[in-house]
């Protein structure tokens, strides 16, 4: 059988080969592009010299560790923990359209970030705690107004994409009521930007990133067993309802924590998780090659921001927009489709 | 008769619709019980309130004298195991993917795959005869096959209690009596089986103790040789029939009287 089993004394593992290829393959890419990413800017940089001032030497030391690193870090980071938020949402509705983008958790962040902006102070741990908040209670609202017909039901879907409409509106008015200078601002930040951003910003939100992370993937064999739907999870030892509730907070302050930093970037938790499934050829909506898969496409979509006008650098949000709008038509295409 | 799993005075329903009331059952442990009854008389309900997938009005259900509530889940996973009665599988899973499902409730953090789980996944795709569709996506097998590799993850879970509702289901009249053989097997090494079956004379045949019910009640219980007459048969099933010995086992065998062109012997006739 095409897989590899792991063991050493008490620690074991099994793993698929062509799930393994995949994810080997998206990691060699990821780093690739991460390469490419610290080369490009308005200097150009050789791979030997990236290299270099990665270890501390040569002349472009602070252009390349402190400015162009953090973006790039951010764009891998923050494209794997949408990637996975989009993964526990699919996984939860059991539908490849619920993601947190689709169904309005980023457009209840951003609400939460701007509240923190022009009310509060702005500080990154005001900004990352509103936002957490408007993400769990747009969940909450969502998860009200669609009880009656359960988790995985196209209604929630529905109610979840009404629920994104007002709140982009909302978010618009809060920016043009807001003063000038904050709504410039906001702005440049409500398609979803990473231009800018440094070492301070990044620091916590990596952070946070990284403990969800860890706490998810000790859960991950039983988000997987719970694919195979309610009653074999359940007696198959899998505490359903403990789960559930994790995966909803974890998704939620992965969403939040990217769209306090960056504003709301669109279709990656869309569409990466989907890509990863069928790169891994795995059954259900697995977490890791999500994660993979959303931190490849979040940087190549932020270089190719940073390229496509280049010496200006688009928010990056735009260039996913128009690739996950392409994804998007497809999905619904094939979706109506089908008989 | 001693009995592991017990039952106690179960209200269960979904929610305002009561399904049973006062409902008390044992388990009788390391025996072969079939629960029989007419569609939506509650067998279903019943198997699910042991497996903890409904949780009763009122009333308890005990393993080893402990309400099942109080319970970690993966330690009642290892006690007691299910096959549900509509599955479907996800999308693009393989069979030998779908039957190590069957593990999780014997794997931990550090221990994903031991060498037990492999052998686990072999003998119950070998019993249920699976083991040659192993790379098959689930999707593109015949539905008896799938209901095979169904059984194969329920046998890997390796538990001691074994709750299969309406197992036989999709499956070919040789499968269905290989089947069941294979349960009074798991029987015979010390597993206690519960099996809702449709077909009365199969529960004969292999069970050692038989539940009827009806509206939700338990109306008769016990060896099938005691309580499986035309007198049941009439009350349970609203059926005309008679009862004779299996000619291959002794056991009873229900003939159904309907279709007969004239009065069958010792029934009379019914204006239907
Ligand atoms: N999820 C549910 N919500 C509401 N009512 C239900 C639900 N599941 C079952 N019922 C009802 O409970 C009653 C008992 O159903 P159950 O599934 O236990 O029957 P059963 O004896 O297993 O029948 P069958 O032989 O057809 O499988 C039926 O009247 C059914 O309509
Ligand atoms: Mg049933």
């Amino acid at each position: 059988m095409s897989a590899l089993v792991l063991r050493a004394g008490r620690v074991s593992a099994r793993l698929d080969r062509r799930a393994l290829v995949a994810m080997a393959v998206l990691a060699v890419v990821g780093l690739g592009l991460a390469l490419l990413g610290l080369c490009h800017g308005a200097r150009m940089a050789t791979p030997s010299q990236v290299l270099l001032a990665l270890v501390g030497r040569g002349d472009s030391v602070v252009v390349i560790r402190d400015w162009r690193l953090p973006r790039v870090a951010a764009g891998l980071v923050f494209g794997a923990a949408l990637g996975v938020a989009g993964a526990l949402f699919q996984n939860l509705t059991r539908n490849p359209l619920g993601s947190p983008d689709v169904i309005g958790l980023d457009a209840g962040a951003y609400t939460g970030a701007l509240i923190a902006i022009t009310v509060l102070s702005a500080a990154p741990t005001q900004l990352a705690v509103s936002s957490v908040i408007g993400g769990l209670a747009t969940a909450a609202v969502i998860y009200a107004l669609s009880l009656r017909s359960g988790l995985s039901s196209m209604r929630l879907i529905v109610i979840g994409i009404a629920v994104n409409a007002t709140l982009t509106a909302v978010n618009t008015w809060i920016v043009l009521r807001a003063e000038l200078e904050v709504a410039m601002a906001a702005t440049g930040w409500s398609a979803g930007s990473l231009n800018g951003v440094d070492w301070a910003e990044v620091r916590l939100p990596f952070a946070i990133i990284a403990v969800l992370l860890v706490v998810l993937a000790a859960r991950a064999p039983a988000v997987q067993q719970a694919a195979l739907g309610d009653s074999l999870a359940v007696t198959s030892g899998v505490d359903l309802g403990r789960l559930r509730l994790l995966m909803m907070l974890v998704g939620v302050a992965a969403t939040a924590t990217v769209t306090a930093v960056a504003g709301p970037i669109v279709f990656i938790a869309l569409a990466a998780p989907q890509i990863g499934r069928r790169l891994a050829g795995a059954p259900g909506v697995p977490l890791l090659p999500a994660a993979l898969t959303g931190a490849v496409l979040l940087l190549a979509a932020d270089i190719a921001a940073q390229m496509l006008l280049a010496p200006i650098s688009l928010p990056v949000g735009v260039v996913t927009t128009a690739i996950g709008g392409c994804y998007l038509i497809w999905l619904l295409a094939r979706e109506v489709g089908r008989p | 008769m001693t009995a592991r799993l017990t039952a106690r005075e179960l209200t269960l329903g979904y929610g305002d619709r009561v399904i049973s009331t006062r409902l008390s059952v044992d388990i009788p442990d390391r025996a072969f019980t079939a629960v029989v009854g007419p569609n939506a008389c509650g067998k279903s309900t019943l198997l699910r309130a042991f497996v903890r997938l409904l949780g009763p009005a009122a009333g308890t259900v005990a393993l080893d004298g402990r309400d099942i509530a109080s319970y970690r889940p993966r330690s009642y996973a290892r006690a007691v195991g299910f096959l549900p009665q509509d599955l479907v599988a996800p999308e693009s899973i393989t069979v030998h993917q779908l039957v190590r499902r069957g593990r999780f409730p014997h794997q931990s953090l550090l221990s994903t795959w031991s060498a037990r789980d492999e052998e686990a996944v072999a003998a119950a795709m070998a019993a249920s005869e699976v083991a040659d569709l192993a790379d098959r996506p689930v999707a593109t097998l015949s539905g008896g096959q799938r209901q095979r590799v169904w059984i194969a993850m329920a046998l890997a879970q390796q538990t001691d209690h074994l709750l299969l509702d309406e197992p036989t289901s999709f499956l070919d009249i040789t499968h269905q009596y290989q089947l069941l053989a294979l349960l009074a097997r798991l029987r015979d090494e010390g597993r206690t089986i519960v099996a809702v079956l449709h077909d009365i004379n199969q529960a004969c045949r292999f069970a050692d103790h038989v539940v009827a019910m009806k509206d939700g009640r338990i109306v008769a219980e016990g060896a099938c040789a005691e309580v499986v007459d035309a007198t049941l048969m009439q009350e349970v099933f609203d059926l005309p029939s008679i009862v004779v010995p299996d000619p291959v086992t002794g056991t009873p065998m229900v003939v159904p009287t309907i279709g007969a062109p004239s009065p069958a012997p010792g029934v009379p006739r019914r204006a239907w």
